[in-house]
């Protein structure tokens, strides 16, 4: 019954399956990212009507729960013309959500930013684009790098809802196996265990980077 | 849409908060037992609560309920729907609970936990009187944190086959071939829970505040 012989036997199976949502996190784990830093100036706008429209946006997105917002993209897309399949669809929808969660980390940790380094850097001449880039910018990546870590590990786990849209992850490929040799324990178990593996895997990145960015910039 | 349809909305944002509810009631206090037992350091079992938390953070919900409803009758346990979400919910909500709770644990002062023991105080009465109060307060954001976390999380229940928000909305969307007016729909439903929940933090926080105040 606790036979995971089946498993090596469907590897090739399993390691599709292992691509699909690897291909997945990273893409949307770094697009996101991206995105998410280039909104975050935008709460902070002079524009009253770009800082509420985006709040409202980022606050709705915090209360969908991601399947949702897969439906969005997948089923509602079609009907304005824009067809996408499954895997792309889980993707635009993994980029957009996430990038809403990363741009309010970093809005979060930028009001938090001491202000006593930016005055100085006011006083030392830093204004404008240099100040972004040599001081507010390493100071936010540096605070907000637990938190993105957090948001990656939930980017991972979110991307088992993708197997409902049938995108071909590591859930939907031992649910092909179990489907197959009647083993569903198992099966699930080790993708449990493949998912706490990645989840470790990110741990372990965001400790080195954190280890680099307090070497490196403070 | 008709009134069906609203119908199998009402019964679907039933589904998601029962079944947060009742994750949540099991896994507030179960998840406060496995703070404990790393926060006391007992030898064996402190290590099998880290553990727990790790595997059980790192396992996506719709894994999780499909090991529960798909594996266990392998083992002759077979469980309805209903009792294998409540299962599945219920053991990632004592995992997440317990991290919020370890976080305000090591926030707490130790010392004033050996004050009250130098004072004689019961076990019993130093964990009611002195340890629980205090992190019970700090603790509150984040247990709320964490039941937001479980309504969105809810959608999982689908892959099993019961109705949750999201599900109602996707049927309804496919069956009139407006996909979108019901998905808005729910997102909005979606709101107005965590809208509520924030409300009951406030409404708690306040409830903390005066019966300080009053001391």
């Amino acid at each position: 019954m606790l036979d995971f012989s089946v498993i090596w036997q469907e590897r090739d199976t399993v390691v599709r399956g292992l691509e699909t949502t690897l291909s997945l996190v990273l893409i949307a784990g770094s697009l996101s990212l991206l995105i998410g830093m280039l909104l975050t100036p935008l709460f902070f706008s002079r524009q009253l009507w770009i800082r509420k429209s985006l709040e409202a946006l980022c606050g709705a997105m915090r209360c969908a729960p991601f399947l949702l917002f897969v439906y969005l993209i997948y089923f509602g897309l079609p009907s304005y013309g824009i067809e996408l399949d499954k895997w792309t669809s889980g993707l635009v929808a993994m980029v957009v959500y996430n990038a809403a969660y990363m741009a309010i980390i970093f809005k979060s940790v930028w009001v938090e930013l001491p202000t006593d380094s930016i005055e100085a850097a006011t006083a030392y001449g830093f204004g404008g684009r240099k100040m972004l880039t040599k001081i507010i910018g390493p100071l936010l990546f540096m605070r907000s790098i637990p938190m993105v870590g957090n948001q990656w590990i939930q980017i991972v786990k979110d991307s088992a809802y993708l197997g409902i849209i049938s995108v071909f992850d590591i859930t939907a490929a031992f649910n092909s196996i179990q489907a197959i040799y009647f083993n569903p324990f198992v099966c699930f178990i080790a993708a449990g265990l493949i998912y706490w593996a990645l989840c470790l895997l990110v741990e372990a990145i965001v400790h080195v980077v954190a280890r680099y960015a307090r070497e490196r910039i403070a | 849409m008709n009134f069906y349809d609203y119908l199998s909305f009402a019964y679907g944002a039933v589904a998601t908060i029962g079944v947060s509810f009742v994750a949540i009631v099991v896994g507030i206090p179960l998840g406060l037992g496995l703070a404990l037992l790393r926060w006391s350091k007992v030898p064996f079992f402190g290590r099998v609560s880290y553990l727990y938390v790790s595997l059980v953070r790192s396992c996506p919900a719709v894994t999780l309920i499909m090991l529960i409803y798909f594996g266990l009758p392998q083992f002759g346990i077979s469980l309805s729907p209903v009792v294998a979400a409540l299962i599945s919910f219920s053991i990632t909500a004592t995992a997440f609970n317990c991290e919020v709770w370890r976080a305000s644990l090591l926030a707490f002062d130790r010392g004033q936990y050996e004050a009250a023991q130098a004072f004689g105080m019961t076990r019993y009465l130093r964990f009611r009187h002195v340890l629980l109060p205090q992190i019970w307060r700090s603790s509150l954001p984040g247990l709320i944190n964490e039941m937001t976390l479980l309504v969105k999380n809810s959608p999982a229940i689908s892959v099993i086959g019961l109705l949750d928000i999201t599900r109602a909305a996707q049927r309804i969307g496919s069956r009139t071939y407006e996909t979108v007016p019901p998905l808005l729909l729910a997102l909005v439903i979606y709101v107005l829970i965590v809208i509520g929940l924030i409300r009951l933090q406030k409404r708690l926080e306040r409830k903390i505040q005066l019966s300080e105040g009053g001391v």
